[in-house]
């Protein structure tokens, strides 16, 4: 089993979770969340006082994936994830050691 | 030898008869007049005293909600409640003290000063009109309407000791600021026999329709002192400290510009033409100011901000205030154009160039829009608008400098110069003595932690609940 998590642009989120869904990715974990790469900020300015914002929203997609699936979801999202731009985000993957279903304590990959 | 007896008799019945149907007619007639009379004065107090009574309760809602939420949204989550509470503790303390001596004090008779106590406690205030100040509403109208303008002026201070001052403080800052700076500027402008006033028998007539230099003026740079006073806030100007919520502001302001109606229309304390007027200047204010402010800021940063189109309102109406009942739509435009102007250069240019904090602008839009309201006044009033200054035979003389009256701009710099230096001295007086008393600003530690917490065991937004 892997875990993927993947930060994305938000613009792109709403296709990214559709791909995936095609491809047979049953569920995952989205929130909204805030930060930077190398994508520089943006500048905001109240009443002529300038304020550097350089925590950007993006959106952060979790799952934990039977490990056949680990590159098409890869590759899905890369594709459709892609702008082209700076700031289009990243793919992290690790290894899962276990995972259990809280309703009947089922574990492993028919777990997930 | 009976007939012509009984005829006599009824002749001079007849005569008679006729006298007294006649004269009872004449009586009648006049009486009916009377009547007339009173009904007709009864149906113009009841317009006027309708009209006022709106006003009123317009004025009060710039205060709350209004300008609670204009501050409230600019200052950070933390300081919310705190920064509207201060609005709204005024709402309560001020009325008490009203009600006790502050009307009094500004209406009453007195020296030229200062209001006497004969009015102490309300005394003598009631549906009877004082005609000296509105002859056609209750004096008890005339009394509540004129609270209203009490409450929102020191609620402008607050916005320059935002985030950083006691609420102790605060509370016992503005019930002194309301005695030694308010009282005595609103008697001398406006009260009978007032150094200033301009109808009622003042050295320097001064045009003030609606608070240039009682309100906008005296809050103000009232505010520049505290905030010089009081220092920065921790942290000012390296760490980031943007509104909290823009949108709060966004409606704040527009409830402000409603409200503004009653504060402005409603000083004409009648609901004829001259309200019209000055409703109109003030719409009129408005909008070009807005357009002022956010074109500067367009030329300036490359965007129009919506902070700025708010803040730009606001600028425009304080500095139509003092003009509203007294200039003409075009005069309208003008002034409310140079003040957009006017305080984008000041709260950016002028106020990073000397680095005090102000935290929220009081200063940068009341104190310089009072200003540039309050002089231009004197250049834009005309006797066709407001005919105020009457000569020996009663007929209407010019009123401001484009009206052919020059002179006007002095009275009009004679006041704003007093304006401003009760304001200074007053204002420094009582921050020593409150700093002596209670302390002025919070410890260190909850000034970061945020007053709401620190000061009133709450906060604003609880995300878990």
């Amino acid at each position: 089993m892997t875990k993927l998590e993947a930060i994305i642009q938000p613009s792109r989120f709403e296709s990214v979770k559709d791909a995936l869904r095609e491809i047979g990715v049953e569920g995952m974990t989205v929130s909204e969340v805030r930060g930077h790469g190398r994508q520089k900020g943006h500048t905001e300015v109240y009443r002529g006082r300038e304020y550097t914002v350089d925590l950007l929203p993006k959106i952060k997609l979790e799952m934990v994936l039977p490990d056949h699936l680990v590159t098409s979801a890869v590759e899905t999202i890369l594709k459709s994830a892609k702008t082209g731009k700076i700031g289009d985000g990243k793919i992290f993957l690790s290894r899962v050691e276990e995972a259990i279903r809280i309703r009947n304590d089922e574990r492993g990959e028919s777990a997930l | 030898m009976r007939r012509p007896r009984a005829a006599a008799v009824l002749v001079s019945l007849g005569i008679s008869l006729l006298a007294c149907s006649l004269a009872f007619g004449q009586s009648s007639v006049r009486e009916k007049i009377a009547a007339l009379d009173q009904r007709v004065a009864a149906a113009q107090s009841s317009a006027d005293n309708s009209w006022m009574l709106v006003s009123a309760a317009l004025v009060l809602l710039m205060t709350g909600p209004g300008l609670a939420l204009f501050y409230g949204g600019l200052v950070r989550r933390k300081n919310v409640l705190a920064t509207m509470m201060q609005s709204f503790t005024l709402m309560a303390v001020i009325t008490v003290l009203w009600a006790l001596f502050g009307y009094s004090l500004c209406f009453g008779e007195g020296s030229r000063f200062l209001g006497g106590l004969g009015h102490a406690f309300l005394r003598g205030v009631g549906a009877a009109p004082d005609a000296d100040y509105a002859a056609t509403i209750p004096q008890l109208t005339f009394m509540v309407y004129q609270l209203m303008f009490a409450i929102i002026t020191p609620a402008l201070i607050t916005g320059a000791f935002a985030e950083r001052l006691k609420f102790s403080a605060a509370v016992l800052f503005m019930t002194l600021w309301f005695v030694i700076v308010y009282a005595p500027l609103a008697h001398m402008v406006w009260g009978k026999g007032g150094l200033l006033n301009a109808s009622l028998g003042g050295a320097f007539p001064t045009l003030d329709f609606a608070g240039g230099t009682v309100v906008h003026i005296s809050s103000g740079v009232s505010a520049l002192v505290c905030a010089l006073y009081l220092g920065k806030r921790l942290g000012y100007p390296k760490v980031p400290m943007p509104p909290h919520s823009v949108v709060l502001s966004f409606i704040g302001a527009c409830l402000l510009w409603v409200g503004w109606f009653g504060f402005n229309a409603g000083s004409a304390l009648a609901s004829g033409s001259l309200a019209t007027s000055a409703f109109v200047a003030t719409h009129f204010g408005a909008a070009a100011a807005v357009v002022g402010w956010l074109l500067a800021e367009w030329l300036r940063n490359g965007k129009p901000s919506a902070l700025g189109a708010i803040s730009g309102a606001v600028a425009g109406l304080v500095a139509i205030t003092p003009a509203a009942g007294f200039v003409g739509p075009m005069s309208a435009l003008a002034i409310g154009f140079t003040a957009g102007v006017g305080c984008y250069l000041m709260v950016t240019r002028v106020k990073s160039r000397f680095g005090y904090d102000d935290s929220l602008d009081a200063f940068g839009v009341h104190g310089a829009g009072g200003t540039i309201g309050a002089l231009l006044t004197g250049v834009f009033a005309l006797r066709a608008i407001n005919p105020i200054f009457k000569d020996a035979q009663g007929n209407a003389r010019a009123v401001g400098l484009l009206d052919g009256n020059a002179g006007q701009l002095l009275n009009q710099l004679v006041a704003v110069l007093i304006a401003w230096g009760l304001a200074i001295v007053g204002t420094l007086v009582i921050l020593k003595v409150v700093d002596a008393v209670v302390g002025l600003r919070v410890p260190e530690e909850h000034e970061i932690e945020g007053l709401d917490v620190t000061q009133h065991g709450e906060e604003a937004y609880n995300l878990e609940s």
